[in-house]
C-alpha cells in the first residue's frame, strides 16, 4: 500500500537489524493468523457432517466434506430473497447518498457561497448532539407510516455528516483555478461539478462510496426496529435470525421438506455466513487502494 | 467599521436574497441535504420531549400529558442506570486504550518489514475482518464460545473444565475487547502507517549517521513523532466515549441478560426499554441523559484538543 523509504539502507544488516526482522515477521504472522482464524473455522465447519459437529465440535479442519449444509441453505431461496434485498439496498443506497452528499460537500467547499459557515455547523451539530433512538422509531414508524418498505432501510440513513465533511475536504483540496477557468468559458456550477469536479475526484468519490457501500451492506438495526416481513429482511439480518432463533432453522426445514431433526442446523449456520462474506471478501483486493486515501482525507479536520 | 456594520445591517435582507439568488444553484443542490438532516436529525432532537411526557403511542408526541420530572425521578432511582453508564464508558475506554496500542504497534512493526509481498499481503488481511458485520461475527464466535466450540475443545484438551462463556459474565469485557481488536485494530494501523510514511527521512539519515540503530530509530524517533497523531486521535475517540456501540453489542449478546452485568451498554438498555414498549417517556429519558452527557463530553474533548494542539480542535 504504502512505500516506506526509510529503512532501504544498504549497510550490512547488524545484529539488531536481525532480531527485529525476526520480531516483524513473527508478530505479523501471528496476527495476521488471528484475523484469519474465524475464516478458517466458518468454511471448515460449514462443509462438516452434522453428526460430527455436535459430537466433537467445530473445526478449523473438516473430517468429512459435505455440501449438504449449502445445498440446504440454496434449496430454501430465502437467502436469494435477503441477497436480493440487500444487493438493492447497497447499489441504490449507495448512488442516492453519494448524489445527496456530493451536492452538500461541493458548494460548502467553496469559498464564494457565502453561508458556508453557518450551514456546516448546521451540519456539524447533529455530529454532536442527537435525540436518540425513541423519537427517530417514532418519526419513523408513527408519523411517517414507514414501516415494512424497503426503503426505510435506505432514507433514513441516507447522509453521513462524517462522510460529507471528508468528501468536502476533498473538494477543498483541488485547486480553485481549475473551474475558474470554465467559470469564465460561461460554464454554471453544475457543468462545473459535473465535468470538471468530479473527474479529478474519483479517488475521494471513490472512498466515500465505499464507506456508504459498506455501511448499506452490513446495516440489520433498521431491518430489526422497522422490518417485519421476512421477504423484507437484508442479509444481515437474516443471519442475525439464523444465529438468535430456532425458528428460523424451522422455517428452513418445512420449506425443504426435511425433517427439523436431520437438519444439519450448525453447518447451515455456517455455510449461510460464509455465503454471506463471500463477495465482500471477493470485491476487498479492488477497493483496498482507495482506503489509505480515504483515512487520510478523513482526518484532515473539517 | 461602524460605518461598514450598519451598512451591511441595511443590507440584511436584501444580501441575503442577492446571495441565495446568485448561487441559486449551489444553494438548491444543497437543499436536498438540508431538508434531510432537519427531518432525521433536528425533528428527532424536538421529539426529545417525549422525555417529559407521561406517553401514550395513540395520543402521540404532542397530545400525551406532561409528566414533569418524573421520567427522570424514576431514571435516577434506578438501579440500572449505574450499571449501563459504567459498562457504556469503561468498555469504550478499554477499546481506545488497547485498540491504539495494537494499531501503533502494528504500523511500527509494518513499516519495518523489507519484503514487499510479505508486508502487502498482511496489510491486506489485516484489515478484512473490518468488512464483516457484527452479525457474523456474532455467529462466528459461538463456534469459539459455545459449549463445543474451540476455546473448549482446547481446554478440554489440556485436560481444563469447561466454561460456559454464555452464562458466565465475568470473561465478557475481555472477549469484547479482543473482537474489538480483531475487527479494527488492523484497519486503526492504515491511518498511523501513513502518518510514519510522512516523517522526514532525513532525521532518520542522520541519526543512522551517528550510529542509532533500528530499535533507537523506532523508539527515540518515530514513536515520539507519533504522539500527536495518537494523542489527537484518542481524543477525539473521547468524545464518544458516552455512545455505547449498539452494532456491535447487540448483535453479540442480543436478549441474554446473564451476562448483562458485564456487557450492557446505555443504548442496548434504551433499545429494550423501547421494545418492550412499557414506558417510552422512560426510554427517552435514557437517551436525553445519554444525550446531554454525551454533549458535554464532546465539548470537554474538543476543550482539551484545543488546549493539545489548536489546529486538531473540531471546533
Amino acid at each position: 500500500m504504502t512505500e516506506i523509504v526509510l529503512n532501504k539502507s544498504k549497510i550490512k544488516k547488524g545484529k539488531d537489524a536481525v532480531i527485529l526482522d525476526t520480531i516483524v515477521v513473527v508478530v505479523i504472522t501471528l496476527f495476521c493468523m488471528f484475523c484469519i482464524l474465524p475464516f478458517i473455522m466458518l468454511i471448515a465447519t460449514s462443509f462438516e457432517t452434522e453428526t460430527n459437529i455436535v459430537r466433537d465440535g467445530y473445526k478449523l479442519w473438516p473430517s468429512t466434506f459435505t455440501t449438504q449444509a449449502y445445498e440446504t441453505v440454496f434449496k430454501t431461496g430465502q437467502i436469494f430473497k435477503a441477497y436480493g434485498v440487500t444487493v438493492f439496498i447497497t447499489v441504490v443506497g449507495t448512488i442516492l447518498s453519494m448524489a445527496v452528499t456530493i451536492m452538500l460537500s461541493y458548494p460548502l467547499s467553496l469559498s464564494k457561497v457565502k453561508y458556508k459557515t453557518p450551514i456546516s455547523f448546521f451540519v456539524y451539530f447533529t455530529m454532536l448532539f442527537n435525540g436518540g433512538l425513541v423519537p427517530s422509531y417514532l418519526l419513523i414508524s408513527k408519523y411517517m407510516n414507514f414501516r415494512d418498505n424497503i426503503w426505510v432501510l435506505i432514507i433514513p440513513v441516507l447522509l453521513n455528516p462524517w462522510n460529507m465533511f471528508m468528501l468536502k475536504n476533498f473538494f477543498r483540496s483541488i485547486p480553485e483555478e481549475l473551474s475558474e477557468a470554465a467559470y469564465i468559458d460561461g460554464a454554471n456550477d453544475i457543468k462545473i461539478l459535473t465535468k470538471v469536479i468530479l473527474p479529478v475526484s474519483i479517488p475521494g468519490i471513490a472512498t466515500i462510496s465505499l464507506f456508504y457501500a459498506l455501511m448499506y451492506w452490513n446495516q440489520w438495526y433498521n431491518a430489526m426496529l422497522y422490518i417485519d416481513s421476512k421477504d423484507l429482511f437484508p442479509l444481515q439480518y437474516y443471519i442475525m435470525n439464523l444465529t438468535r432463533s430456532m425458528d428460523a432453522i424451522k422455517e428452513m426445514a418445512r420449506m425443504t421438506g426435511q425433517s427439523f431433526s436431520n437438519l444439519p442446523s450448525n453447518s447451515i449456520r455456517m455455510a449461510t455466513a460464509v455465503v454471506t462474506i463471500g463477495p465482500v471478501i471477493f470485491v476487498y483486493p479492488f477497493v483496498q487502494k482507495y482506503f489509505t486515501s480515504g483515512i487520510m482525507v478523513g482526518s484532515i479536520k473539517g | 467599521m461602524n460605518k461598514t456594520a450598519v451598512r451591511s445591517k441595511k443590507k440584511g435582507i436584501k444580501g441575503v436574497g442577492q446571495e441565495l439568488f446568485k448561487n441559486r444553484l449551489l444553494y438548491t443542490m444543497m437543499s436536498i441535504g438540508i431538508v434531510w438532516i432537519l427531518i432525521f436529525s433536528y425533528l428527532p432532537m424536538a421529539g426529545l420531549v417525549v422525555a417529559f411526557k407521561k406517553f401514550s403511542y395513540a395520543d402521540g408526541i404532542l397530545k400525551s400529558p406532561w409528566a414533569g420530572l418524573d421520567n427522570f425521578k424514576f431514571l435516577f432511582s434506578n438501579k440500572d442506570l449505574f450499571n449501563i453508564t459504567f459498562n457504556t464508558v469503561y468498555l469504550n475506554l478499554l477499546f481506545i486504550i488497547f485498540g491504539t496500542i495494537t494499531s501503533v504497534f502494528l504500523a511500527l512493526l509494518f513499516v519495518e518489514i523489507r519484503n514487499k509481498t510479505f508486508k502487502k499481503t498482511s496489510q491486506s488481511i489485516v484489515i478484512i475482518p473490518y468488512f464483516i458485520s457484527w452479525a457474523v461475527v456474532a455467529m462466528f464466535l459461538q463456534g469459539f464460545l459455545g459449549d463445543r466450540g474451540l476455546v473448549n475443545q482446547l481446554l478440554a484438551h489440556f485436560g481444563m473444565e469447561n466454561i460456559q462463556f454464555y452464562k458466565n459474565p465475568s470473561s465478557w469485557r475481555v472477549i469484547l475487547v479482543l473482537l474489538r481488536i480483531w475487527q479494527g485494530a488492523g484497519f486503526g494501523t492504515i491511518i498511523y502507517i501513513a502518518t510514519i510514511t510522512g516523517f522526514d527521512t532525513q532525521i532518520y539519515e542522520a541519526a543512522k549517521i551517528d550510529g542509532a540503530n533500528r530499535f533507537q530509530l523506532i523508539l527515540k524517533l518515530t514513536l515520539p513523532m507519533l504522539k500527536t497523531t495518537i494523542v489527537m486521535l484518542t481524543l477525539m475517540s473521547i468524545g464518544n466515549i458516552f455512545k455505547g456501540d449498539f452494532g456491535m453489542i447487540y448483535a453479540l449478546i442480543g436478549d441474554n441478560s446473564l451476562i448483562y452485568s458485564k456487557t450492557d451498554v446505555i443504548d442496548t438498555y434504551v433499545y429494550r426499554a423501547l421494545r418492550n414498549n412499557s414506558n417510552l417517556g422512560f426510554s427517552t429519558a435514557v437517551s436525553f441523559y445519554q444525550s446531554m452527557v454525551g454533549f458535554m463530553i464532546v465539548l470537554f474533548s474538543n476543550w482539551l484538543t484545543r488546549r493539545v494542539d489548536p489546529d486538531s480542535a473540531l471546533f
